[in-house]
């Protein structure tokens, strides 16, 4: 079922050559962001801009924002302080087409097949009222959502239910399920987490070459230093840089990191990371 | 040796050992007959399997001489028809009520209060308000049905909404859902089988309010039959009633479950793992 996608991530090392937009203004922009839930400060200080293109991975201990972070991307969050800008204007406050999301777990409808679930996108925005397709109509959207099938590699249970698919299908499903959207950005919430190591090497080649064939701009979280490496185009850490050792919860995350990866990085994930940084991650 | 808790019986033992207990009641029965005829025979306690079999052709098989109909076939298409109203009455609402403030936390805050109160009344006290205001007609036995069991299975739906996992409400939304796409593609159909599996729930519940109504105030009805001859220790009647009562709940449950296992295949498939 990989066949079809390996070969089209046989080199990771040719990643880069997605960052295709990345003259034009940037998509995403986080302007001095703090987020803090009563006195218990999670994210302070966080300024970044994120272009068009780009592979961000998201890595830093349990409990240091980088989900949280996710989470105002996605909409389901908002920063305290700060202004986060998706397009130049400040980040719509719930759930849009624009960002997709696949989670670790509970991303697809068990009530609905494999194919139905990946159509459901479409039956959402061509009927307004209903959110169901008929007729010719219900052809189109068929497929289209076949495409998207063959993308992920799951063409051959097009008519399972989602119980019936191991972990990993059921990723490459919701995968293709947000992909439909075309979403500007595609935000991925330890995506690959639950997944046997041999599974999850089929899932980065899938990603990668998701990524690099559509041109996606993507946001991943992982607790999985390796994998941050290996996929990113661009490493985010998220630690503290400042500790009250009275009050572990006064002072918040930021982004201590900002790793532009090169292929070298990848090639020797280990040997190249700063000492300090491998400080801050050993808890990992 | 395989130790006994190992041991699993295979599919005609486990019938056998599921009918045997039945058969031992059956023959304990008819001793105990048997012994208190020998003593009096003319004890109604435990009437013979002939003396049940007469009476059930006498209201099963004869017409009465002053209907002409068959009246334990009218017995039970009433309380059959009474408690098929109360029941789908009651899913519809208990469907709505559990959906709507699942889904809507302004719905929710709104209506949870009045939904918890209402059942924390005990029906049976307001049995008589229910006489007063609709009369002594099916509405009020149809009511009594629906009060009776339409809180305890809305608040089981609602509970059965807001369990499922909010990554598939914010998934839709991700994918271009409005709220009402979300309750009509997303939320009904998952909540569907389990409003079979509240309907299953609550039948015994409601069985036993159709019964106490028809006890009360009814001319014809399962729990009609049962205390009118009551009064003539005619347990003759009471023994196949009950035994039928308990055969038609014993049906509908089990009809209900394949009526969600053909339409909810995933859910069951899911629930078994």
């Amino acid at each position: 079922m990989t066949s079809n996608v390996s070969d089209l991530a046989d080199s990771p090392i040719a990643k880069g050559s997605a960052s295709h937009s990345s003259s034009s203004s940037p998509l995403v922009i986080a302007n001095n962001i703090v987020k803090r839930y009563g006195d218990h400060t999670v994210l302070e200080g966080l300024n970044v801009s994120v272009n068009a293109g780009e592979f961000v991975t998201l890595v830093g201990t349990s409990g240091c924002g980088k989900s949280t972070f996710l989470k105002m991307l996605l909409g389901t969050e908002s920063p305290t302080e700060g202004q986060l800008l998706f397009n130049g204007k400040p980040i719509a406050q719930e759930p849009s087409p624009e960002r997709g999301i696949v989670f670790q777990k509970y991303s697809v409808f068990p009530h609905l097949s494999v194919i139905d679930n990946i159509m459901i996108g479409l039956e959402f925005t061509q009927s307004r009222v209903w959110g169901r397709l008929l007729g010719q109509a219900r052809k189109q959207a068929r497929a289209q959502a076949e495409h998207w099938l063959q993308a992920v590699g799951l063409t051959d249970a097009k008519n399972k239910y989602p119980h019936q698919l191991s972990g990993g299908m059921q990723q490459r499903l919701a995968i293709a399920q947000a992909l439909i959207k075309r979403p500007s950005v595609l935000l991925l919430d330890e995506p690959f987490g639950a997944l046997d190591p041999g599974i999850r090497k089929d899932m980065h080649k899938l990603i990668l070459s998701l990524w690099r064939e559509y041109e996606l701009t993507v946001f991943m979280v992982t607790h999985d230093l390796q994998e941050g490496f290996y996929l990113g185009t661009r490493l985010w850490v998220f630690d503290k840089d400042k500790e009250d050792a009275n009050n572990a919860e006064r002072y918040g995350a930021t982004i201590t990191y900002d790793l532009p990866v090169s292929d070298m990085a990848y090639s020797h994930p280990v040997t190249q990371q700063p000492t300090a940084l491998k400080s801050a991650l050993k808890s990992n | 040796m395989t130790k006994l808790i190992n041991k699993r019986p295979t599919k005609w033992l486990a019938l056998c050992l599921g009918l045997l207990p039945f058969i031992v009641a059956l023959f304990i029965y008819q001793a105990a007959s048997s012994a208190r005829k020998a003593e009096n025979p003319q004890d109604k306690l435990l009437p013979s399997f002939t003396e049940i079999k007469t009476a059930m052709v006498r209201l099963a098989a004869t017409p009465s001489k002053r209907t002409g109909e068959y009246p334990f076939w009218e017995d039970t298409k009433s309380s059959l028809v009474r408690l098929l109203k109360g029941v789908s009455i009651a899913a519809v609402i208990a469907l709505t009520v559990g959906l709507l403030a699942g889904a809507i936390p302004l719905v929710s805050a709104g209506i949870t209060p009045t939904i918890t109160a209402i059942s924390l009344i005990p029906p049976m006290a307001i049995l008589p308000i229910l006489f007063i205001v609709f009369g002594l007609g099916e509405t009020a036995k149809v009511v009594l049905i629906v009060i009776g069991i339409t809180p305890i299975m809305a608040r089981d739906l609602y509970q059965r909404v807001v369990e499922i996992p909010s990554e598939q409400l914010v998934k839709a939304q991700t994918l271009g859902a409005h709220s009402f796409h979300i309750l009509h593609r997303i939320l009904l159909p998952q909540i569907a089988p389990r409003l079979i599996d509240a309907v299953r729930l609550t039948l015994g519940t409601a069985w036993l309010f159709l019964i106490a109504a028809e006890a009360i105030a009814a001319t014809d009805g399962l729990g009609y039959r049962i205390f009118l001859v009551r009064r003539y220790m005619s347990m003759d009647v009471i023994l196949p009633y009950v035994a039928w009562i308990a055969l038609l709940a014993f049906v509908s449950d089990w009809l209900l479950l394949k009526l969600s296992q053909l339409s909810f295949p995933w859910y069951h498939q899911n629930q078994a793992r």
